[in-house]
């Protein structure tokens, strides 16, 4: 018998102790990259030339570069250079940089869907740069952009997985760790799966339900 | 610098090994998308519903856990394939399943009048899905195509972690042998980052042909009439 059901129940709680250690991650990198996607989207919005460069440059360096070598750059050469990470700070920057240099293309066309006649408006009530932004352009951009990006917070809770490679303790890694104690990786690994799925199947179906709600409010 | 000279042909091999599984790869995700992607347009339920949970299954756990389920679990039915072989499927098939959504879009962006004009001609259904539908539908798909092969690029480190000798691999390893870490990973970030670009570049050219192309053609048919 190659699937013992009492052995997958019994690492039940483990892994589940691992996913919180995912969701917490999946947090921190979310936070990160929300507010580096609105940095580089604000930059390559700003109007000014250097600004909008280096946004654009480091928003594509980051988007056409694999997340594994940004991960092994944060944990295994920063230390060359005297900056030692802890495992986890080290796959939240990972996460929340490369996930922030999509969101950063959700931002900008978020921004751009924002209606021209509201952007000459908060011109012709004399709105400060900082008030126009905050109180008229955003309120209006964001709404627009939660589908987006939920569904990029979901791609990074299951890239998140890959955090397992610096032995962070999440649920991949708690998964690995029970089949190197006991040899059953099939369990393990099948179980995690099925938790990914139980928690981005349901997430996935209700951004759906979300963006078609939006959509119809907007007609 | 001499040290780090000598392990260039080991970067090397490590290139190879990568752009073999992104080609394979990518033929097993361009065909996996244009079939499930055709059978969720178009096809019966009966076939549709299935090719939909298969595509639910990938996009909802990442290509790491399919790794590594893959490699652990298949042997114990009785299929064992090189590191290589799962590597290409597995990437292929993930790759793909995002690649059949891009496939369905397109189709469904084509106008209806299309198809119906096709059907007023006489065109059987086979004939106007391969010379009206595909050859539209294709256009309007290679953007996101590009992104996803950018996608299918930044996923084959992974199979480093299988124990494919690609180039993260082959790095990694130089990096143990020279103690150099910052100088091999940037040099690998860079390498990754050209090939990158190529396909951007490559995909916006044959977006630039096939747009031009069209647009000469109807200038062209303009002037006739």
């Amino acid at each position: 018998m190659i699937w013992n059901t009492d052995f997958a129940i019994s690492i039940l709680p483990k892994l589940l102790k691992g996913l919180l250690i995912t969701l917490q991650a999946t947090a921190g990198g979310t936070l990160l990259a929300l507010v580096l996607g609105l940095v580089l989207a604000l930059s390559a919005r700003s109007g000014s030339v250097l600004l909008a460069r280096s946004a654009y440059g480091v928003t594509e360096l980051l988007r056409r570069t694999p997340l594994l070598v940004h991960l092994y750059l944060l944990f295994f050469a920063l230390p060359e250079i005297g900056i030692v990470l802890p495992r986890l700070t080290a796959g939240i920057l990972a996460l929340g940089l490369h996930t922030g240099s999509y969101m950063a293309a959700v931002y900008q066309s978020g921004i751009d869907a924002v209606p021209k006649g509201q952007w000459e408006a908060a011109q012709a009530l004399g709105y400060s740069r900082f008030d126009k932004w905050t109180r008229i352009i955003l309120p209006q951009a964001i709404p627009m952009m939660i589908p987006s990006l939920g569904n990029y917070v979901l791609l990074m809770f299951k890239e998140s997985a890959i955090l397992s490679v610096i032995a962070v303790p999440e649920a991949m890694q708690t998964a690995m760790s029970i089949g190197n104690q006991t040899y059953r990786y099939f369990e393990a690994v099948t179980v995690v799966g099925l938790l990914y799925l139980a928690i981005s199947l349901p997430v996935a179906a209700a951004l759906r339900a979300l963006e078609t709600r939006l959509a119809v409010t907007r007609q | 610098m001499e040290k780090f000279l000598s392990y260039v042909p080991l970067l090397i091999e490590g290139l190879k090994v990568t752009l073999a599984i992104f080609t394979c790869a990518l033929v097993v995700a361009t065909l996996f998308a244009i079939v499930a992607g055709t059978v969720r347009f178009s096809g019966p339920k009966w076939l549709s519903r299935p090719v939909a949970a298969l595509v639910e299954f990938f996009r909802g756990t990442s290509c790491f856990v399919q790794l590594f389920w893959c490699f652990y679990a298949l042997p114990l039915f009785g299929l064992t394939l090189t590191p290589f072989m799962t590597s290409v499927i597995v990437l292929g098939l993930n790759v793909g399943s995002f690649g059949s959504e891009v496939v369905r879009g397109a189709l469904e962006a084509v106008p209806k009048g299309q198809i119906e004009a096709a059907r007023a001609l006489n065109y059987s259904p086979l004939k106007s899905f391969l010379h009206i539908l595909m050859p539209q539908a294709m256009r309007i798909a290679i953007r996101p195509a590009a992104n996803l092969m950018v996608d299918l690029l930044k996923l084959t480190p992974l199979t480093s972690l299988v124990t494919v000798n690609e180039l993260t691999r082959n790095a990694m390893v130089m990096r143990n042998q020279t103690g150099s870490t910052l100088g091999t990973l940037l040099c690998i970030f860079a390498v990754y980052f050209l090939l990158s670009s190529l396909i951007y570049f490559v995909m916006n050219r044959l977006e630039v042909h096939f747009i031009h192309r069209k647009a000469v053609r109807a200038a062209s048919t303009r002037v006739a009439a």
